[in-house]
């Protein structure tokens, strides 16, 4: 791993261990869409299956906006992000840096959430359960990768954080489709998830490429 | 306006503004600005908010592009392909509030790969700081933050230090003892910019000093230095 990546990752993952500040608020928000749908779908049996896919990658989806909407935040209060826009290391790598931490903050938010999931819906997996494990974090991984990016050139708008739902929500739709049948055909066990993970898989790979190369841009604009 | 390169070459040039101009939308923040800065010497801004300084320091910088003119900065036209070079200070400490300050720097000292930085702990004692200091940055006052920012500034040894309005928020003592710290670093052939409302803080290691009036150049006189 190049030393200036691992350089922001660590001081990311630092300052979220003593803030806790991304990881409460987004189990927080997550906890009560779950909680809210299945109160308002009270589902159960069949209909719980075929609605918890969905229902899971919209907490996730809403949950990431509250934490994506921050992931630069301390970089512009105090002008820190001016001083790393001075360092000669390449700021994709910074851009990197804050997708793998903001990752890994929402796969534990997944995690963390998961057991509430399975009981508020009664689920089963009818299918091949390993599978969540590839799913989730492709799914996650195209939600904070785009965002991360676009949290970045949304960043010297007064409304960037309305500015950044508007842009990332409708980029986000093919993925979003792709990790809800893929999700829900696992647990239903009624069609096979192959083709939607291929789907969600070259999605990263396309976005995540773009998103790199044009990283530098972005973060060098005035 | 007397420009000292002009006068006398004395010094090889270490960064060149012709005919700079600053456009935020309508608002001219620098008007056809022309100046030639020598190494080793330390150069006074002065003048009133909104005169230019910052928008001046940070063109210099490379965090800014002019909307006219031409900068070169150690021979390179686009500053910020001589960052590395240029120690930037701005009124924010531009530091995390969360990390101590010897996390902060060494964050920052690892991005400078190529460059023979300080120890973060030997930069804080340059500035009069307690590398031992546990506490986070955001718990400290202000004029220990400023401190913290300098020695971030200083921590990679640049040949060309910009520097925001540094005596903000320090008291007399400490504004002294940051200039004569500045002095000494202005001993190793380098280049000092300094925005001040503080003329007489920084007087005793003003080579040079440029007011400026509403984006334009008003004066360039030279300075008395005593240290």
């Amino acid at each position: 791993m190049p030393r200036a990546l691992w350089t922001h990752l660590v001081k990311d993952l630092r300052i979220e261990w003593r803030s806790l500040d991304a990881i409460v608020s987004m189990l927080f928000f997550s906890g009560l869409v779950v909680v809210l749908f299945s109160i308002a779908f009270d589902p159960r049996g069949a209909f719980s299956q075929q609605i918890a896919g969905g229902v899971l990658c919209v907490a996730t989806m809403f949950a990431s906006v509250s934490a994506l909407n921050q992931a630069w935040a301390r970089e512009i209060r105090h002008q820190v992000m001016d001083a790393q826009r001075m360092v000669p290391s390449p700021g994709a790598e910074l851009f990197l840096a804050k997708a793998i931490a903001n990752f890994l903050f929402v796969s534990i938010v997944q995690v963390l959430l998961a057991p509430f999931f399975f009981i508020f819906y009664n689920l089963r997996i009818a299918g091949d359960a390993w599978l969540l494990a590839v799913v989730l974090p492709l799914g996650t991984w195209a939600l904070v990768g785009n965002g991360i990016f676009f949290a970045a050139l949304s960043i010297r708008s007064r409304n960037r954080e309305l500015l950044l739902s508007l842009i990332l929500f409708p980029i986000f739709i093919p993925a979003l489709l792709a990790m809800v049948q893929a999700t829900t055909g696992i647990l239903t066990g009624e069609s096979d998830p192959t083709l939607w993970i291929k789907m969600l898989l070259g999605y990263d790979i396309i976005f995540t490429t773009v998103s790199l190369l044009l990283f530098d841009v972005v973060f060098h604009a005035e | 306006m007397t420009e000292p390169a002009t006068e006398a070459a004395r010094s090889p040039l270490c960064a060149r503004l012709d005919q700079v101009s600053k456009l935020f939308g309508s608002f001219a923040a620098l008007r056809q600005v022309s100046v030639d800065l020598e190494q080793g010497r330390c150069y006074v801004l002065i003048g009133e908010n909104g005169a230019g300084k910052s928008t001046l320091l940070r063109i210099l910088a490379g965090l800014l592009r002019p909307s006219h003119g031409n900068v070169r900065v150690f021979g390179n036209n686009e500053p910020h392909e001589a960052r590395e070079r240029i120690g930037y200070m701005s009124h924010a400490p531009m530091l995390y509030d969360e990390l101590t300050a010897q996390e902060n720097l060494r964050y920052f000292a690892s991005l400078y790969p190529r460059r023979a930085c300080l120890e973060p702990a030997e930069a804080l004692r340059m500035v009069g700081l307690d590398p031992e200091l546990t506490r986070t940055l955001g718990q400290y006052s202000q004029g220990m933050r400023q401190r913290t920012s300098l020695a971030r500034v200083l921590l990679a040894v640049p040949e060309l230090l910009l520097l925001d309005e540094p005596f903000s928020n320090m008291d007399v003592e400490s504004a002294r003892q940051m200039v004569e710290l500045l002095a000494g670093f202005r001993q190793g052939n380098r280049t000092i910019i300094i925005t001040t409302h503080q003329r007489e803080l920084a007087a005793p290691i003003a080579d040079w000093v440029l007011a400026l009036r509403a984006g334009r150049v008003a004066s360039f006189e030279h300075g008395s230095p005593t240290l």
